[in-house]
């Protein structure tokens, strides 16, 4: 069973309860050691294959160091063979012989090194693969133990500080009311600067005598004296 | 990346955020550290922090299967699976008898990509409820 699906079986199996745990601790300390099995598995993997590889390379080397040295003695059986030295010839050709048996096994070698290689590369990228989807799966399995911690966690806290959830709706109002009235405040405090700004502004007219005067003694005097006429 | 350093994070921005919010921190101690964020003005919406091994997980509770018409249910559960998309950052979760909204973060975000997760996440919970307030008791 896929762990996606244990998680699923066991949340609705009612496991979603404080305390009970989701996969049992033990299982997923077996978890944590095939993981770290895998790893260890992996490491030797990767020596093995650089062992191999080193092998492949010195085989190689051999190859390539044969093959000219056959080469360099076919030189010699000809130029043995012109001065009709056909002994000298003959003991040139049987060092070729030799030369290429060995050649043959160093090519043979080759093959099974590369094959070898070959091999454990598609090992190692398998087994990575693996261990990075053991570790995801852990990691689905330790988040959902840790969210159900951390709930009891949060729930025992609300229960001991005796403060009681309220419903979402209530909440919501709540939160609305409380902005309703920061925005109201800002409003009063927006048109109480207005009103302030106005004040001062008609403060400044009067003293520089323009727009609307106090009456005084003298102008209402004057006035008098206009309608006696 | 700890709770512990979230919250001297955030409490250390006070009326500095970024994002215009304000946060206050408290740890809630248990089998696992849990932060409960409470946002000023939004007191009722506290949204609870916790890290564990690969990822900083931040919950905001909504409502109880008690508060949802029982005859809305499905409804409920098709529009929140509609609305999972498109709410930007955040995803509905249902934890216990709980549905939650959630955003999940690596270890290596920084304090900055996490005060905006929570603002963004506070902002998605209250509109939610009010999206949604058709749905509950």
């Amino acid at each position: 069973m896929s762990i996606f699906k244990k998680i699923m079986t066991a949340i609705r199996g009612g496991a979603s309860e404080a305390g009970e745990a989701i996969i049992d601790a033990n299982a997923t300390r077996i978890f944590e050691q095939e993981i770290r099995d895998a790893g260890n598995h992996l490491t030797k993997a990767k020596r093995d294959l650089t062992g191999v590889m080193a092998e492949q390379m010195s085989a190689k080397r051999d190859i390539t160091r044969l093959e000219k040295e056959i080469h360099e003695h076919e030189g010699y059986a000809g130029q043995a063979l012109e001065k009709g030295d056909e002994t000298l010839a003959l003991a040139v050709a049987e060092k070729i012989a030799t030369l290429e048996s060995e050649l043959a096994d160093q090519q043979q070698a080759l093959e099974s090194f590369t094959g070898n290689a070959d091999r454990l590369k598609e090992l190692v990228k398998k087994s990575e693969r693996q261990i990075n989807e053991h570790k995801r799966q852990l990691s689905m399995v330790k988040t959902t133990e840790s969210v159900q911690k951390a709930t009891s966690a949060i729930t025992d806290n609300f229960s001991s500080s005796n403060s009681k959830l309220l419903s979402a709706k209530d909440s919501l109002e709540r939160i609305k009311a409380k902005q309703q009235k920061f925005d109201d405040k800002m409003k009063a405090a927006e048109v109480l600067e207005s009103e302030n700004s106005d004040t001062s502004l008609a403060a400044q007219l009067k003293a520089a005598g323009i727009g609307e005067q106090n009456s005084n003694a003298n102008s209402v005097l004057d006035r008098i004296k206009a309608k006696q006429k | 990346m700890n709770i512990h350093t979230i919250a001297d994070h955030l409490n250390s921005l006070a009326d500095n955020s970024d994002t215009g919010m304000n946060f206050d921190c408290q740890p809630i101690s248990g089998e696992v550290d849990v932060l409960q964020i409470t946002i000023l003005g939004r007191e009722e919406l506290p949204i609870f922090v916790s890290v564990t091994d690969d990822q900083i997980l931040c919950i905001s509770y909504l409502w109880g299967t008690d508060e949802v018409k029982s005859e809305c249910v499905s409804n409920m559960h098709e529009s929140m699976l509609e609305m999972n998309i498109p709410m930007p950052l955040s995803s509905f979760a249902k934890i216990g008898d709980k549905y939650v909204v959630f955003g999940a973060l690596s270890t290596n975000s920084s304090f900055t990509d996490i005060e905006h997760e929570l603002a963004v996440l506070s902002n998605n919970a209250l509109e939610v409820i009010d999206d949604m307030s058709d749905y509950l008791l």
